[in-house]
């Protein structure tokens, strides 16, 4: 697995081993919230497995992803909110 | 719209829903397994595929190699549109599976409990972190606390360690007592944990002891402990807390299984109330990976038709299940914990719906409706354990889809029946 793709979390390139989640990404650029919630805290993943919701972020323009279920591909272009 | 059709469908592909695939295909059925992750092996034996880290882990995977079967997956299951059929979604498309007999193998979460602070980024839980650090999450050198409850914990501790994490403490909320009498009572898995031990010599591993409160401002910055009357805090970079496991039961609810206590209702053969529906695994009650391996063949067998073969492995779910129930008295939650959540403590994590709020209520429904609670992306799945255990009320009715899909899956979706 010396394999590496590189992606863009909000505008700073980061690369990761291939097969790699954008949730894991986010987390190594330094971001820590990656949504706001309904009153405005600052969220970031919890359960690791696609049940919370609480790791969503906009991928490619598609808002509501979420990072931890989402494999890293070459060139993607992620955005947090928190 | 695609459309698959099959003998047997197995959603998930964790190791119940491997060994259920692998014995049904064995005998000569059309399997197609669905699951949601991005490759076979579930929360256990994430990302091990190439590189198993256990014996069973590549004798399981090597079996699942040995038979034809197909696997489509990151898919989510959704909904039922006609019995015998069921909807799910990729994340750019929607595809309907027609089957003869389906087999629910959809695993467990972790049980979260709400405290002041567990909403911080970097309050996770203990297998979230895991998953996290398995999936390309650099944790060398950072400060973890791991916290909760149950045998997660140590194998937890354990892989962030090996990842070259520095474990600062193992928090076990059950006692000492009750930890003792499980470990007395440990046959053929105590080397198991005695090789966690040696793995995890000089980290703490404290019982009766539990997080009071996280710390931080947009994230976690320390935590507040407590033990025998003593309470202190310490500086670190993550939590990794959760309190052992529930299982998924919301497309079984959906599809109209009967639940028992803490999983589906099921017969000697794994066949739930409804025909030609199967369980298997942590589905049908928290009870480890030999129990979900085990009920995963039988069920497969019982598809198949090979009932005689099926008997033959009762035994050994004997054996494990008396193992589960040893494991789920040992780590039962202490009454203490529903002290934890201060008036201002988020328990709904999706709505924002405070502790102090729910309490004005009754029941669950009238929580959700005037709340929100429960009715946000997760719908419930996170707060549902944790209002059951804090206000002994249960979620009611599960509704399609079961999961938030996108508009164009629905739209696609033809109910006409």
């Amino acid at each position: 697995m010396s394999e590496t793709v590189t992606l863009l979390v909000n505008g700073v390139s980061v690369t990761m081993p291939a097969g790699s989640m954008v949730s894991a990404a986010i987390l190594k650029t330094g971001i820590h919230g990656f949504r706001r919630s309904v009153t405005g805290e600052p969220r970031g993943p919890l359960c690791g497995m696609g049940i919370c919701f609480e790791c969503r972020v906009t991928i490619d323009d598609d808002q509501h992803c979420r990072s931890c279920q989402t494999v890293c591909r070459n060139g993607m272009d992620v955005r947090t909110d928190g | 719209m695609a459309n698959h059709a099959c003998d047997v469908l197995v959603v998930g592909a964790g190791p119940a829903g491997m060994a259920a695939a692998y014995r049904a295909a064995q005998n000569g059925l059309r399997v197609i397994v669905v699951d949601d992750n991005p490759a076979a092996g579930g929360q256990i034996w994430r990302g091990e595929q190439a590189h198993p880290s256990s014996q069973a882990a590549q004798v399981w995977f090597e079996k699942i190699r040995s038979v034809d079967f197909q696997l489509i997956n990151g898919a989510r299951v959704f909904d039922q549109p006609r019995a015998g059929t069921l909807l799910a979604e990729t994340s750019n498309d929607v595809f309907e599976v027609n089957y003869t007999t389906l087999i629910l193998a959809t695993g467990a979460r972790e049980r979260f409990l709400p405290f002041p602070g567990w909403t911080l980024p970097n309050v996770m839980g203990a297998g979230g972190l895991q998953a996290l650090v398995k999936t390309g999450l650099p944790i060398d050198g950072k400060r973890v606390v791991v916290a909760g409850s149950g045998p997660l914990l140590l194998a937890v501790a354990a892989y962030l360690r090996q990842r070259g994490a520095e474990v600062l403490l193992i928090a076990e909320q059950a006692s000492s007592v009750q930890l003792v009498k499980f470990v007395v009572g440990l046959v053929g898995k105590r080397s198991q944990a005695f090789e966690l031990k040696k793995q995890l010599s000089g980290v703490p591993y404290r019982s009766g002891c539990w997080v009071l409160a996280a710390h931080g401002t947009d994230r976690l910055e320390s935590v507040t402990l407590f033990r025998g009357g003593k309470r202190w805090t310490v500086e670190c970079d993550y939590l990794a807390c959760g309190f052992h496991l529930v299982p998924n039961l919301e497309l079984a609810e959906l599809l109209g299984c009967a639940i028992d206590g803490d999983g589906v209702r099921v017969d000697e053969f794994q066949q739930t109330t409804v025909s030609q529906i199967y369980s298997a695994g942590e589905t049908t009650g928290i009870g480890g990976l030999e129990l979900s391996l085990v009920e995963g063949e039988i069920a497969g067998l019982a598809a198949a038709g090979k009932h005689d073969e099926a008997r033959k492995l009762f035994a050994e779910r004997e054996k494990q299940r008396k193992f589960a129930e040893r494991l789920n008295r040992t780590f039962a939650l202490r009454e203490e914990l529903r002290q934890l959540p201060a008036p201002d403590t988020i328990v709904c994590r999706c709505e924002d719906v405070t502790f102090e709020r729910l309490r004005a209520h009754s029941s669950w429904r009238a929580a959700k409706l005037q709340t929100r609670c429960g009715m946000g992306p997760c719908q419930g799945r996170i707060c549902g354990s944790a209002v059951e255990f804090l206000f002994g009320w249960r979620a009611e009715s599960v509704r399609p889809p079961v999961l938030p899909v996108r508009i164009g899956s629905l739209v696609a979706t033809d109910f006409s029946d």
